[in-house]
């Protein structure tokens, strides 16, 4: 008999007869009922009516029956947490029982079971496993701490639970130690700011001797929170390293890669004279390779980090090329990725291999790979120089072939390099004109009737070609036309005589019949440039354009440095920091690798650091907005209200970017990746305890979101009048108004709060939830007396900037809980951003110029600030007021030009023109800041200044 | 009171798993957090059917609320779903893991051999996996915590009305030997080392070699009583400088002596993998003469393989079997085979041609007609020709066990060494 009898349903109700079975007197038919049960369960179906009478089988000495109806209560005692509190009291005993198996499984379930009401009972049973004299008992109430800290961390910490847990990490036996390790950084990771796993020498050393002692997947925790803790010196990295490269010889793929991302990420440390930094470089290639010879899923995985890998340091594959040759079974995924590093790999020494097997994958039957192999062929003659000529007789050869798709993308590749290399290619152009009619894809039809425009002078028929082209231009896509109308105008410039009429057709049909605006746009342009000025347009059209890259594809290198930190997890699989795309990434801490040691290798990095920059402060970067609500004050608010959030991925790595990478070039101090940040982060004392709050998640929510539209504004001088924030009948009676100032250094937060209910208030305590700029309450609130029926008290919050950073949208909002004895409270409010514009925001005059320069143009935003009286003098000083500080001011046509700088307190310098025109109310701003984001915010800090 | 439900507690590895066969039914589903819906699973369903191939559905997918990672294993996908950042390589290695042990249990990792068996499957990844976190992987453990089922064991139950889960805790975890148990007792003491390597290779059209490794496992099946300490050596053991060991083996002892020394896990295991990659060390044992062309306008081609012995050391390469996928314009072939048979499937253009043994005197040779759909154009791709082979007695990389020594245990056990090559990924470019 094997359990699919177990399938089997009767025609009656099933539930129904279950529970009759459930209910019997005879053990036997008991057992067998909890075994349907449990089967129905596993195809998906819904048995969760059955709890009650699964639960009363709960009590019985039988093991089996025991251990099934335990199977069943972790199934659905999280979505039944009021039904599986009934069971409580046998959880309890059972954590008494002799048997240690039983023991664990009850504190295992009891852990599941997700109600604050039950960790009362929790507490003592789980202090006792956790020293329990099995070690199977341990290792399960390690893990029960982790549950029991995301329903109450508060209490875990009160009741000492995470010193228990963190004396584990020594226990004698290696699963505890793996699962004490892995519960704590589970604990760190989802509380960033609990100070919990703060790594010093010794604490790794620790970790260090437990990673040799626990279970593969104890070492993937120890290694991967080993990578988080960042060496005070590159003797240090060295001996980590040391330690860790044994782990490389792991049988567990998983383990082998934290390993190499702790190294890699070390590596950075070490100075590349070191003969320990080759040896190690040495070290990381055979286990990389060897990672491709497992299954086809781990390869992959293991593929995309070794992308990352190759970019990052290319020398440790560089003689490896040849595993990474292509299979005819491996799968396609496998296949595209091998590719792509194969011509990362690609230099002089290899590239004839590499082309004898791209042009043997050219003849492969899967269309995608044939094309992308065909595209690769191209990019190894834009790379390798020496290849060029190769590459175009391999193209040549497969346009040959005759085969449709492969000609195609032949043809795309080859304008590319006739951009990298002009004038030398040419002699091919008679072959690729030859396969014009069998070209129907718009990219290939636009890349060869952009070399015909190109090359016009060398094709004679060049009129002819693009003629025929011209009788289905509506039909043809957008980058088609556009190309088309480029090339027919170049072919005039060059061939005035007998195209004229032909430049005519497309003018015509481009600004008259067509109703796509860039189209029109450019035709108007051309026809314009060439009725006016035909000397002109040639200047114009004809230009030199500049060479194209090497490698276009190419992770951009803050990026790359950010992903380094990650290998091993998602975000290398999808190249794109964490925050990019984990739903629910709760303020990811920004990682980034660790500075160099050793003065020989800050000069090589070309982007200038700025004397003036150099600060003590540690500067927040931004991380992408995650869960807005469900991390305030690490209470349970239910799904995150995001607000629109920045979903395409283009934005979300720009804006790491800029926030992330911009900063640490411009800082050069360490960013992310060390808890210590977040240490500092909750402290305001009297902490609010979730487990007392039971405001109804609805109105919380609906709080939050009129409030922040009622304080969408600001408004106000340099010290705006205090708005209401919170009004008393969204807080039972207690009425919220604030401000924020900025005085000597000083941010803080001037409330009123009046009691506008019967009874008294008291016990009041605030505090923020993460925030862009990490602004958090500096010191309790104190409310000296309790507030009594209509009266009013007024207090300064002061504030600092050491808080946990979450990027928020808008990125000046800020949310705050407040409790008092009746409940607690949420609102958000938007804070100025000239609070947080420092004292030393001044920077050089040289300075300026450079940093103006170097931030690229597209960081650049304008803005217009309407109908402000002042003059420049005075502008200037109301400015520097608020740690706006003028640099320079020239007269320039008439218009005063007012140079300025600030900076914030993360460290992200602001640059600013200010072009004041006299009797003009209206003047322009433009700011320039290698984080743009925030440049929406300062002007209005500048409107808010200015007109106040 | 109100709040159960909170976002932050949903950040755990492995959140639900769903087993699903290839007509795209989901037979069994787990959740180690709060239930999943199936619907979840509908993205995997458009995947595949994106990859055409089921091999080809990419393992990590992503959905607007999770990340769907899967393996493929024994016609099964294993779909597990992931909600925040986790490693990959992490959730995939467990999910082989988790294959490995139905394996291990029930013979084979079947739809039917799972189904049959439910409730053990449950209580397994239940002892797997809690809260996220691994709990127990080695099967030695597993099998002391939940017993697995036999079919004298299900009779015996169903007459004594004893049950197969384990009622006492797994020894090992007692242990700093998690791998082991403590009390093994056994009559006959034995430990076999089966060297097994397998050549990975590409050869190109002119028969030289494009790229070639070998692939080593020392797969150990060791039957020793009580707590012995094992030390392996090797007579040449600077063949073995990327090598990934099973945890039983001291890597210091290796880095310092070169000597594997460990105290076994009980029964079969992997004590080592290893990569040889040295391309003059790799020893390629057939070569392959080929003429496959096809003629335009004819709607027809010639094909004539021939197989024969290279580096063989002297032995015999036996279990030769070649597999050729033809062009899709291929409609049949009429072929003859010297020596053994010769398939070929008219739907997946698959040409199995099961060669048996090389006889040097007189090389196997298959040849003749390839039929083309007419009117189709001549097929532009080359097929590959896949060979499998197997060499006994031979590690084709030179690689010979010196000794073995137990230290720990008085009795004198029983130990043999067996050595064999195969091809792994052998193949030829025509």
């Amino acid at each position: 008999m094997t359990d699919s009898k177990y399938f089997t349903t009767t025609k009656k109700g099933e539930i129904f007869e279950l529970k009759a079975e459930l209910n019997s007197d005879k053990k036997e038919k008991k057992k067998e009922a909890v075994k349907k049960v449990i089967a129905s369960m596993t195809v998906g179906k819904d048995v969760s009516a059955l709890f009650p009478d699964v639960v009363n089988c709960m009590q019985t000495d039988n093991l089996e029956l025991k251990k099934l109806v335990y199977l069943y209560l972790m199934n659905y005692a999280k979505s039944q947490p009021d039904m599986a509190i009934m069971a409580v009291n046998t959880f309890v005993k059972d954590c008494e029982d002799p048997n240690p198996l039983i023991r664990a499984l009850a504190v295992r379930t009891m852990g599941c079971i997700r109600v604050d009401k039950i960790t009362e009972y929790l507490c003592e049973p789980l202090r006792k496993c956790l020293k329990d004299e099995d070690p199977y008992v341990r290792k399960t109430a390690a893990v029960c701490v982790a549950k029991l800290h995301d329903i109450n961390a508060q209490l875990v910490e009160d009741q000492g639970f995470l010193d228990t847990l963190k004396d584990l990490i020594s226990d004698s036996n290696p699963m505890v130690v793996a699962n004490a390790v892995a519960a704590l950084s589970e604990i760190a990771e989802s509380h960033p700011s609990s100070n919990l796993l703060d790594l010093n020498p010794q604490s790794i050393n620790k970790l260090l001797t437990a990673l040799n002692e626990c279970t593969e997947w104890g070492q993937i925790f120890i290694l991967d929170c080993l990578a988080n803790y960042m060496p005070k010196d590159d003797r240090e990295a060295q001996s980590i390293c040391e330690r860790v490269t044994p782990r490389l010889s792991h049988a567990n793929s998983a383990v082998v890669l934290s390993a190499v991302k702790v190294l890699m990420k070390f590596m950075e440390m070490l100075s590349k004279d070191l003969d320990y930094y080759g040896t190690l470089l040495k070290k990381l290639a055979p286990p990389l390779v060897t990672l491709l010879s497992a299954e086809p899923e781990l390869q992959y995985v293991a593929l995309r980090n070794i992308n990352l890998i190759v970019q990052k340091r290319p020398e440790i594959l560089k003689h490896e090329m040849k595993v990474f040759f292509v299979k005819y079974n491996d799968p396609i995924y496998v296949k595209l990725e091998k590719l792509d590093i194969m011509i990362r790999l690609a230099s002089q020494a290899n590239i004839a291999q590499v082309l004898a097997e791209l042009k043997e994958y050219a003849t492969e039957v899967d269309v995608d790979f044939v094309r992308k192999a065909v595209r690769a062929i191209g990019r190894c003659a834009i790379k390798v120089e020496q290849s060029a000529e190769r590459c175009v007789s391999t193209l040549l050869d497969l346009i040959q072939t005759k085969v449709n798709y492969v000609v195609q993308e032949a043809i795309v590749v080859i304008k590319d390099i006739f951009r990298k290399y002009p004038n030398k290619y040419e002699s091919v152009i008679a072959t690729l004109c030859e396969n014009l009619d069998s070209l129907d894809e718009p990219e290939a039809r636009a890349a060869m009737i952009w070399i015909v425009g190109e090359y016009a002078e060398r094709i004679d028929n060049a009129d002819e070609l693009l003629e025929s082209f011209l009788e289905g231009f509506h039909d043809e896509s957008t980058q088609v036309q556009l190309q088309l109308l480029t090339a027919i105008v170049k072919l005039f410039l060059k061939k005035p005589t007998e195209t004229q009429e032909l430049v005519q057709q497309v003018l015509s049909l481009a600004t008259q019949d067509s109703d796509n605006p860039d189209l029109r746009d450019r035709g108007y342009i051309y026809w314009r440039l060439l009725s006016t000025d035909p000397v002109a347009a040639k200047e114009v059209v004809l230009a030199e354009k500049p060479l194209i890259s090497e490698e276009t594809d190419l992770i951009e290198p803050t990026l790359l440095d950010e992903l380094i930190c990650y290998i091993g997890t998602l975000a290398s699989v999808y190249h794109k920091p964490p925050s990019a795309f984990v739903e629910g990434s709760r303020g990811v801490v920004h990682k980034s690798l660790p500075p160099r040691s050793g003065s020989s290798e800050s000069a090589e990095s070309p982007d200038a650091t700025p004397s003036g920059a150099q600060t003590s402060e540690q500067p927040a970067v931004i991380p992408t907005q995650g869960d807005l609500l469900g991390d305030l004050l690490n209470l349970d608010l239910g799904p995150p209200v995001s607000s629109p959030p920045i979903t395409t991925s283009s934005v979300q790595m720009g804006a790491v970017d800029l926030l992330g990478g911009g900063l640490d070039s411009l800082l050069r101090s360490d960013v992310g990746g060390s808890p210590a940040m977040g240490s500092a982060s909750f402290t305001a004392p009297n902490a609010v305890m979730p487990a007392s709050l039971g405001a109804p998640i609805s109105s919380g929510l609906g709080d939050l979101f009129e409030l922040a539209g009622g304080v969408g504004t600001l408004s106000g001088s340099y010290v705006a009048p205090k708005t209401i924030w919170l009004p008393a009948m969204k807080a039972k009676g207690l009425e919220i108004s604030g401000t924020f100032s900025r005085q000597v250094g000083s941010i803080s937060m001037d409330l009123l709060l009046t009691n506008k209910a019967l009874q008294v208030m008291s016990d009041f305590a605030i505090q923020f939830n993460r925030n862009s700029f990490g602004l958090a309450p500096a010191a309790p609130l104190h409310v000296h007396a309790p507030l009594a029926p209509n009266q009013t008290v007024e207090l300064s919050l002061p504030l600092n900037t050491v808080g946990s950073v979450m990027k928020m949208d808008p990125l000046n909002n800020l949310q705050v809980a407040v409790k008092n004895n009746i409940d607690v409270f949420y609102f958000s409010t938007l804070y100025p951003l000239h609070i947080l514009f420092v004292e030393d925001g001044k920077m050089e005059r040289q300075m300026f110029l450079a940093t103006w320069k170097d931030i690229p143009n597209e960081n650049e935003a304008q803005f217009q600030i309407k109908d402000c009286p002042l003059n420049a003098d005075a502008v200037s000083s109301k400015l520097q007021g608020s740690n706006i500080f003028t640099i320079a001011k020239r007269n320039v046509e008439g218009q005063d030009m007012l140079y300025q700088s600030l900076k914030l307190t993360n460290g992200i310098w602001v640059l600013a023109e200010l072009r004041i025109q006299p009797g003009n109310p209206n003047f322009t701003l433009s700011l320039k800041c290698r984080a743009p984001e925030v440049s929406q915010y300062v002007f209005q800090a500048y409107e808010t200044i200015l007109k106040n | 009171m109100m709040r159960s439900i909170r976002a932050s507690s949903e950040r755990k590895m492995i959140h639900s798993l769903f087993l699903i066969n290839c007509s795209g039914d989901i037979f069994l589903e787990k959740h180690w957090k709060s239930v999943v819906s199936q619907s979840v699973c509908d993205y995997f369903f458009e995947a595949q059917e994106k990859a055409a191939d089921v091999e080809n559905v990419p393992p990590v997918i992503s959905t607007p609320h999770h990340y769907l990672i899967s393996i493929y294993r024994e016609k099964i996908f294993f779909v597990s779903v992931i909600q925040t950042e986790v490693p990959p390589l992490f959730v995939i290695e467990f999910l082989h893991r988790v294959a490995d042990t139905f394996q291990d249990y029930f013979g084979e990792c079947s739809e039917t051999a799972i189904k049959d068996n439910v409730v053990i499957v449950y209580e397994l990844l239940e002892e797997m996996l809690d809260n996220g976190f691994p709990l127990a992987t080695e099967s030695n453990i597993l099998k002391e915590l939940i017993k697995p089922p036999t079919i004298l064991r299900s009779v015996v139950n169903s007459i004594t009305g004893s049950s197969n889960m384990g009622d006492t805790l797994p020894t090992g975890q007692l242990s700093n030997i998690p791998w082991r148990r403590a009390v093994v007792k056994y009559t006959n003491n034995e430990a076999y080392f089966d060297v097994i390597e397998e050549i990975d290779a590409i050869i190109d059209k002119s028969g030289s070699t494009v790229f070639a490794e070998i692939q080593g496992v020392i797969d150990s099946c060791i039957k020793l009583a009580g707590m012995p300490d094992l030390s392996l050596s090797f007579m040449n053991p600077r063949l073995l400088d990327d090598v990934s060991f099973h945890p039983c083996i001291r890597f210091k002892r290796w880095e310092s002596e070169r000597v594997l020394s460990f105290i076994p896990p009980d029964g079969n295991f992997r004590l080592i993998s290893y990569r040889v990659s040295s391309q003059n060390l790799v020893a390629i044992p057939v070569y392959v003469k080929h003429t496959i062309s096809f003629k335009e306008n004819l709607s027809s081609g010639r094909f004539d393989v021939t197989i024969g012995p290279k580096q063989n050391m002297g032995k015999t390469v036996e279990g030769v079997i070649a597999t050729v996928h033809m062009p899709k314009a291929v409609l049949n072939m009429n072929l003859t085979a010297s020596q053994g048979s010769y398939t070929f499937d008219p739907v997946t253009k698959v040409l199995t041609w099961d060669v048996g043994k090389i006889n040097p005197q007189k090389l196997p040779n298959l040849k003749g007609i390839v039929n083309l759909q007419s009117g189709a154009p001549k097929p532009e791709e080359n097929p590959s020709v896949n060979i499998q082979f197997k060499i006994q007695q031979l590690a084709i990389s030179g690689l010979k066990v010196n000794r073995l020594d137990m230290y720990g245990e008085k009795y004198k056990p029983f130990k043999g060494v067996k050595y064999i090559t195969k091809a792994g990924k052998f193949q030829v470019r025509t």
